[in-house]
């Protein structure tokens, strides 16, 4: 056992309203420079949709993530001599087209026009050349399901269905869709990190945040093209690759992160969890029916003494083995069951952990009378509109029964928390629904607090990151003083 | 260039100051702005023709810089090689294709800057200049070696030991003087590219990733401590 911690992240689906708060407080603090103003470190896709880039999950085509090829595990983007030799040109990199060409307007028009017979526009400019641009595609193109023949009609999450589940879901009265708010996901095994050809990723030893390392990146762009997410983008101006950091400036003064800190429906959780990362490689070669078992079991007891001695004996601070004990997220991916990774068969290990969207199933009864007392209580989950198929290939690594668990779950908190407050449900039926669903009150309880009631500290539980250890401190601040910091030293300028 | 003291100026002198400023630029950059130090792609923005130019101008220099390179380290093994006509024309022929490989992808890369509008908002003066001294630099050496016959010979004899007293610090250009305008031409651009190439992008060929090749595939920094691999595990009581 190799006892390491990570701060991972929870996503609770059933409540987010697609606001866009968190992109934009992103994009105000990270990347509204020169170069990134394309990037979304965190954006929200409508979901049936294709995405940001355009059919990002498509990876017969991006060639993200890994695959087992002869029992061993490899990038499908490249392996470690194709890498140099198409180091010149990248064959699996996406380019500007499938994100979008940046624009603002000529505001100055309004105000410069000549007087004439029509009211002067602010015709859209390219935030690249700086010339008059057509705009034909944006980061949220297809948001609420805007034009879905070409968009949600698209999404390579489809190909799970059949025909008529398909019809089902695209059927316009019963249109239906869910958001889908992402970020770096700061993967146990990150693609990014292997495939970088200069060694600029890495993972930090104390809390797993993924960063690239602006001094050492030389925009070889590998790990553009291996990240399945596409979650590593690469700035045209500086010629640096960047990404996602987790907002570790604030982690490390005790604030969250600023999309979760902003975060409306307050669908976002964060706490450490222990991992044993002695095991990744083993568990990542696993087929694909048993890797969400196999992460799980890669999440340690935070109480179990002997997780304790080996956090201790790896020089994990205490006070960040207490917070494990309080993680929100632990609770959620490994008690409850309930958040489940994103495409883990991608076998990044992605520690950012989703819960199924329930209303689009609750829905699809709207008008209809339930039947509380049918031999299968869950049955309109099996009908819902967004089929479990669908979901399970988004969450489950394709395992419905994954999906199909934690869905049950949360219909069974939701009939007990209406038999308790509303009464229109009886307590028996209730308890069945518990039981069927593997749950006691006990835990319905908690989920329902930690669900609707949870409070800033309940959702955030930001562990001490101890920076008195880092190696800045060690040196001597006066040897510094009157310096440009202990970061950039010279601006970050594009070279010549 | 028939003038001695031009000689000794461009073949003797020449040769120091492009050689110390491109040691003292490239360090100096290195440790000074190493946020510069990166390949500047412009695929992002250009993915048509950019495969074309990048991978011709790339397997071509490369090839030949390396084909610089043996003829300066082991100038007797390719005369020894050339002693048979048949690998004679091998060589020249191979050296020749590599050589119109890396000019066609000069010329690429350069038309492509020019053509497209978002190319050319990340192309710098520093481009526009050392790319064009590129194609000439690649352009003179062609001429010479289809004019000249047979330069992979006559390089072994003539710009080696050139070469050699150049960097033993003792300079002989009793071999150059004679030669005639083209292969000066190729000489001093040669010279003149190497001291340019501190302050252009050249300087992404300096940190090429050979390491990459045995690296392991995952990455892990402790503050205090910098960088360990994670898996496959490093051998035991390591703390990874
Ligand atoms: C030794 C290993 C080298 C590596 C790994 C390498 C890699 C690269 C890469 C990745 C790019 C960016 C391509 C893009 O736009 O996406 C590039 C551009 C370039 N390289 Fe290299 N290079 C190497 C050596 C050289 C050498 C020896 C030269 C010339 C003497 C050279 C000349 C250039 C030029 C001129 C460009 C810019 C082309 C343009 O206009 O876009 N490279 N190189
Ligand atoms: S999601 Fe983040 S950590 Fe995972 S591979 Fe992509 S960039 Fe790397
Ligand atoms: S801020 Fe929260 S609720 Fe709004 S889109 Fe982002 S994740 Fe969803």
């Amino acid at each position: 056992m190799n006892v390491r911690s990570q701060v991972s992240m929870v996503f609770h689906l059933d409540k987010c309203i697609g606001c866009h708060t968190c992109s934009i407080a992103c994009k105000n603090i990270w990347t509204d420079r020169k170069g990134t103003e394309y990037m979304w470190w965190n954006n929200v896709e409508t979901k049936p949709g294709t995405g940001f880039p355009t059919r990002w999950e498509d990876q017969e085509r991006y060639k993200g993530g890994w695959e087992k090829k002869n029992g061993d595990l490899e990038l499908k983007s490249q392996n470690k001599s194709s890498a140099l030799f198409n180091i010149f040109h990248n064959p699996n990199q996406p380019t500007l087209d499938d994100y979008y060409e940046p624009w603002t307007y000529d505001y100055q028009n309004l105000f410069n026009a000549p007087e004439g017979a029509d009211q002067p526009t602010a015709k859209p400019i390219s935030m690249i050349t700086g010339e008059y641009i057509n705009v034909e595609a944006g980061p949220n193109w297809d948001d609420d399901l805007g034009g879905s023949p070409v968009y949600a009609q698209n999404d390579p999450n489809l190909e799970s269905l059949t025909p008529e589940q398909r019809e089902q879901l695209f059927a316009t009265e019963r249109l239906v869709f869910f958001y889908f708010p992402r970020i770096c996901n700061h993967c146990l095994n990150p693609a990014c990190v292997a495939a970088c050809p200069s060694g600029a990723l890495y993972k930090r030893g104390e809390d797993g945040i993924v960063l690239i390392d602006q001094k050492r990146c030389r925009g070889w762009r590998a790990c553009v093209a291996a990240c399945p997410y596409k979650k590593t983008y690469f700035n045209w101006s500086t010629g640096k690759s960047e990404k996602c950091i987790l907002c570790y400036p604030r982690l490390e003064t005790g604030q969250a992160p600023a999309c979760f800190h902003s975060c409306v429906g307050r669908i976002r959780y964060l706490g450490v969890l222990l991992y044993d990362a002695a095991r990744i490689e083993e568990v990542a070669k696993l087929p694909d029916d048993q890797l969400i078992e196999g992460q799980r079991s890669l999440i340690l007891d935070p109480f179990d003494p002997e997780v304790i001695a080996g956090a201790r004996a790896n020089g994990i601070h205490d006070s960040v083995v207490e917070s494990a004990q309080k993680s929100p997220v632990y609770q959620f991916v490994k008690v409850w069951k309930l958040a489940l990774p994103p495409h883990l068969e991608y076998r990044t290990f992605p520690m950012l952990f989703y819960v199924p969207p329930m209303s689009p199933v609750m829905a699809s009864k709207e008008g209809g009378v339930i039947d509380h007392v049918s031999g299968d209580l869950f049955h309109d989950i099996e009908q819902s509109r967004v089929p479990v198929a669908y979901l399970a290939k988004l969450l489950g690594a394709g395992q419905e029964n994954k999906v199909r668990y934690a869905l049950r779950k949360q219909k069974a908190v939701r009939w007990y928390r209406r038999a308790l407050t509303v009464g229109d449900v009886t307590m028996e039926v209730s308890s069945r629904m518990l039981a069927e669903a593997d749950c006691s009150s006990e835990e319905a309880e908690a989920i329902y607090r930690l669900t609707s009631l949870c409070t800033f500290e309940d959702r955030f539980v930001i562990p001490p990151m101890h920076r008195e250890e880092a190696i800045q401190m060690m040196e001597d601040p006066l040897e510094h003083k009157a310096s440009a910091g202990f970061g950039f030293v010279s601006g970050p300028q594009r070279g010549m | 260039m028939t003038n001695p003291t031009m000689n000794l100026l461009l073949f003797a002198m020449l040769p120091y100051v492009a050689l110390f400023t491109f040691f003292l630029g490239t360090i100096l950059r290195y440790r000074k702005a190493p946020f510069t130090y990166s390949s500047l792609s412009s695929q992002f923005l250009e993915n048509n023709q950019h495969f074309w130019g990048l991978t011709a101008l790339h397997y071509g220099i490369i090839a030949i810089l390396l084909g610089h390179l043996l003829g300066l380290l082991i100038p007797r093994q390719i005369l020894l090689w050339n002693s048979r006509p048949l690998r004679l024309y091998v060589l020249e022929i191979f050296s020749l294709a590599f050589a119109l490989m890396a000019l066609v992808g000069f010329v690429g890369v350069i038309e492509r800057r020019i053509r497209y509008p978002k190319a050319r908002t990340v192309t710098t003066p520093a481009d526009w200049i050392i790319e064009s001294m590129l194609i000439l630099q690649a352009a003179a050496g062609i001429y010479v070696a289809i004019f000249y016959p047979w330069g992979t010979s006559w390089y072994s004899t003539s710009a080696a030991p050139y070469l050699h007293s150049i960097f033993l610090f003792r300079p002989d250009i009793s071999y150059l003087v004679t030669m005639p305008f083209i292969v000066k031409f190729h000489v001093v651009n040669g010279w003149l590219i190497v001291g340019f190439f501190p302050f252009t992008r050249l300087v992404h060929a300096l940190v090429a990733p050979v390491p990459y090749l045995w690296r392991k595939p995952q990455l892990v920094r402790w503050y205090g401590i910098g960088i360990l691999p994670v898996w496959p595990r490093r051998p035991s009581g390591a703390r990874d």
